[in-house]
């Protein structure tokens, strides 16, 4: 089974559009409408957020939606149900993203198993150490061909850096700037390290995330990595403009810019 | 004397480490690099010495209480750490880690507090410091707790209220370590317990141990002995009983109990025994027993006492009850309110409703009449005389 993040790399080195959005909002079946229609939108990879009630890295903006979802009643066993037959619709690669504490109660085996099966093609988990990524997590992940995509910031050392790489397939999750997500900081004062990375020649290709709101924030995020991650921005906007295809073309062509 | 510590990842047995998000991690290992140099170095130990003797009025005394000692038939010591600075036992690890934050050359500080007594440690210290002071606390707890936000706000300190999840402690916690993730140069966050990633929980208990320190050489004079029978404090996050457990823990006869908040009983949804009733799981940023449903959702836990009302336990304290080393017994609303007023009445001491928790198991041990027993009254109850006083009218 082919992992279909190491194929969109393959394929295509920039410009890449990832969107975020979180499961279970802001309906509790939406997940595979709104995935059907990002990539009708012509996104080339989805991060599913699977909701948790305490969020460390996020900003205000996700966590209410995921506070939502979680009162609308989404579980991962629930998302995984949803996701049951989506590659007999979806082809763009999925990427689930979630905090460690639900993947832990639901067993970290039974989740990578599940992801395999529903063909989930790789996995963020934002406060996933490296060590007990290597002990509980590693061998499962290379054997089912998930990826597993770690966070770099600003504030990360070269050495770090180095082990996050070794550590990572697929790509890696730059993060613009040390903050939360939706923070609103401001790109154009990390160009230094966007360009400290660029020239490292990791073995990972690099998306920037975190408030890439616009087209010019998506812009410089692909003039110093392989394309951005959008997550706040897309809730907001799901959140005041709907599902539908409509609104998430929108959404894609104000990001690019296409008119 | 032994000392108590994790291994260098942070963990005690399979608790502890370090789970958090790249974002947090330069912060992090900035501290875990720096902390136990600074806290050893010769003139951080004056410093921090002399301002726990001159400001914060240490050794707190160990009181031989005759009253409770002729009523439980045992020798029932109170170790007062209610006559601190600011009415409680965090200004320990305030001094502690401002000092420290100095030493790391941060500006500015910020902390979390539930019912106020961390926050207004924390704002006390950065006055007198000379340090800017931001506390998160949450919405709810602004609301029932406004005399300790009246303290923090004359103290200089910002309080900013934290508006997501249920707006408690827990919320207050995740405000604070987001606001530390936005702001990693200049920042040093003061968690109040022993909970949090490494080197908190090894940080905290370590400027904590004073209190087990004293209690030692205090014996030693009284009792002839620094190995009492048992020790006895309350845990929410589990700061006050590490730091009466500490140099006890490895002396092969103290017995340790540790005392959480049984809320309505344990068999109700109404509680916040940890221990009890959580299962293994991660919480801001440790790896220790925490209430939480089947899907891994942190649940808001309820006790009467604000300070002792969080999800999840030290992860020493998770270890430490699992290897056997501390008995964790549950004490309910009712008993800790009982045993409140019970204290009042027979040794004119009104102490925090937290303490009262630990001071509940004297009815439920069975002591010999030689056991030396020290029961740490970890605050005093001027900030829950709202609460009292509704029993208070009640009883008359």
């Amino acid at each position: 089974m082919k992992n279909r993040i190491t194929q969109l790399f393959k394929r295509k080195d920039k410009e890449i559009l990832s969107i975020y959005f979180t499961a279970g909002y802001p309906n509790l079946d939406n997940t595979t409408t709104i995935l059907t229609h990002l990539e009708q939108a012509g996104v080339d990879l989805v991060e599913i957020g699977i909701p948790y009630s305490d969020p460390l890295a996020d900003g205000p903006t996700i966590q209410k939606s995921g506070q939502i979802a979680l009162d609308n009643g989404m579980t991962l066993q629930i998302l995984f149900e949803q996701l049951k037959n989506i590659r007999e619709t979806v082809q763009i690669p999925i990427v689930l993203m979630g905090y460690l504490n639900p993947i832990l109660q639901y067993g970290v085996n039974n989740f990578l198993q599940q992801c395999a099966v529903l063909g989930v093609d790789g996995i963020i988990v934002p406060d996933l150490p490296m060590e007990y990524y290597k002990q509980h997590f590693e061998e499962a992940c290379h054997t089912l061909n998930i990826s597993n995509i770690m966070l770099i910031s600003n504030e990360t050392s070269q050495e770090r850096i180095r082990q996050i790489d070794q550590c990572t397939t697929g790509f890696i999750y730059m993060v613009s700037s040390n903050s939360i997500t939706g923070a609103n900081k401001d790109l154009n004062t990390q160009t230094d390290y966007y360009s400290r990375i660029q020239q490292n020649k990791l073995n990972n290709p690099t998306l920037i995330g975190f408030n890439i709101h616009n087209n010019d924030t998506y812009k410089l995020s692909c003039q110093y990595s392989s394309g951005a991650i959008i997550g706040s921005a897309f809730v907001k906007h799901i959140t005041a403009n709907g599902i539908a295809q409509n609104s998430i073309n929108n959404f894609t062509n104000q990001i690019k810019n296409n008119n | 004397m032994k000392h108590f510590n994790p291994d260098e990842k942070g963990y005690y047995g399979q608790y502890g480490g370090a789970f958090i998000p790249e974002m947090l991690q330069a912060n992090i290992i900035e501290l875990q690099e720096h902390y136990l140099t600074i806290i050893k170095d010769e003139s951080f130990i004056v410093e921090y010495q002399q301002l726990l003797k001159d400001y914060v009025g240490r050794p707190t005394p160990l009181f031989y209480s005759n009253n409770l000692s002729k009523q439980y038939n045992a020798k029932i010591y109170l170790k007062r750490e209610d006559l601190n600075h600011t009415g409680a036992h965090k200004i320990n690890n305030t001094i502690g880690q401002i000092l420290l934050a100095k030493r790391l050359n941060k500006k500015r500080i910020i902390a979390e507090t539930g019912a106020g007594q961390h926050g207004v440690a924390t704002a006390t210290t950065c006055a007198l410091l000379g340090l800017e002071c931001t506390v998160f606390m949450g919405a709810v707890d602004i609301e029932r707790q406004k005399p300790n936000v009246e303290r923090m706000k004359m103290l200089g300190a910002e309080v900013v209220p934290a508006l997501s999840g249920s707006q408690t402690l827990k919320d207050a916690t995740n405000e604070a370590i987001r606001e530390w993730i936005n702001n990693p140069k200049d920042t040093h966050y003061v968690i109040g317990s022993v909970v949090g990633p490494h080197p908190y929980p090894d940080m905290v208990a370590k400027f904590q141990s004073i209190i087990s320190e004293e209690i030692a050489k205090q014996l030693m004079e009284k009792e002839n002995t620094d190995k009492p029978d048992y020790v006895i404090a309350c845990v929410g996050g589990g700061s006050n009983a590490m730091g009466a457990f500490y140099h006890f823990i490895d002396n092969g006869h103290t017995k340790l109990i540790a005392v959480e908040a049984a809320g309505k009983g344990v068999d109700t949804e109404e509680t916040a025994a940890s221990i009890t009733l959580g299962q293994k799981g991660i919480i801001h940023g440790s790896m220790t027993y925490l209430m939480q449903t089947a899907d891994g959702q942190i649940i808001e836990p309820y006790s009467i006492s604000a300070g002792l009302d969080y999800p999840g336990i030290g992860p020493a304290h998770a270890y430490l009850s699992d290897i056997g080393k501390v008995t964790v017994e549950a004490v309910t609303d009712e008993e800790a309110i009982q045993a409140a007023f019970h204290l009042t009445k027979t040794d004119g001491i009104i102490p925090a409703l937290e303490s009262a928790h630990a001071l509940a198991i004297l009815e439920k041990v069975k002591f010999n009449p030689s056991d030396i027993v020290v029961v740490n009254v970890s605050g005093r109850g001027d900030k829950d005389m709202l609460t009292y006083s509704k029993y208070f009218t009640h009883e008359k």
